[in-house]
């Protein structure tokens, strides 16, 4: 099993980014680097909601938002190595439609259930896989680091 | 002009996460990096030769299907070009 390895800022930043626009679900990019066994995240990065006509079950990130976010990240010298979103008071487990809108092979997506504006289980799952055919989500360990590392806010 | 490879597609650059190309065209540049890389090619494209549904690409901060050339807008070498697959879900 691979891990996600992430200080506990950045953990608690997706958390609290789920509280803040519940009941909508939030939306954000994950930065790092690669380690042999997971991803080692070093900051986040908020984005928008594009889904406003279906907030509260469905996100987007805009295109053109991770255009930025990944130009930013370059220069911090981090990739991409992920996404976090919430599941208002549903279950922090991925979907069918998180899989089939799912497109970043070998990086994790995780996933926060608030329930009642209160951030509760956060779970991570890599998208393993080599092609769009045999893509899968399979869970991740995550591993809160005690070191402390400001998130970014876009 | 510089290709930005998003990190699903390093695989098959070499780990490269940036690729520099000379074609005088989006469609042109496009097809350097894909011949230059030839497993890019069918995740970037389907097989009648469409950039599939879920990939965006980007002139600087332009989106290519909004473009009036679309593919066939000239480039230069200052310009960039962004390939980000997209990001979306929910419960």
């Amino acid at each position: 099993m691979s891990a996600l390895r992430l200080s506990k800022a950045v953990y608690d930043a997706i958390r609290a980014h789920g509280e803040e626009t519940y009941p909508h679900e939030c939306c954000g990019a994950l930065l790092g680097r690669p380690t042999p066994d997971g991803w080692s995240i070093e900051a986040s990065a908020k984005a928008g909601n594009t889904r406003t006509d279906s907030a509260h079950n469905r996100y987007e990130i805009s295109p053109g938002e991770l255009v930025k976010i990944e130009r930013e990240s370059r220069l911090r010298g981090l990739s991409i190595a992920g996404f976090y979103h919430s599941h208002p008071d549903h279950p922090a487990q991925w979907s069918q439609t998180d899989l089939a809108e799912a497109h970043w092979l070998g990086c994790s997506y995780v996933i926060t259930a608030v329930e009642n504006g209160k951030a509760a289980a956060t779970n991570s799952f890599r998208l393993a896989g080599e092609t769009e055919e045999n893509k899968r989500f399979e869970a991740e360990a995550i591993e809160v680091r005690d070191a402390v590392k400001d998130p970014v806010s876009q | 002009m510089t290709i930005f490879i998003p990190t699903p597609l390093r695989a098959y650059t070499a780990g490269k996460d940036a690729v520099e190309v000379n074609a005088a065209t989006i469609a042109g540049s496009l097809d350097e990096l894909t011949t230059t890389f030839p497993e890019l090619r069918k995740h970037l494209f389907t097989s009648e030769g469409r950039v599939r549904a879920f990939v965006n690409i980007y002139l600087n901060d332009e989106d290519v299907r909004y473009l009036s050339a679309k593919e066939a807008t000239e480039v230069s070498h200052a310009d960039t070009l962004s390939i980000i697959p997209s990001i979306a879900g929910g419960c």
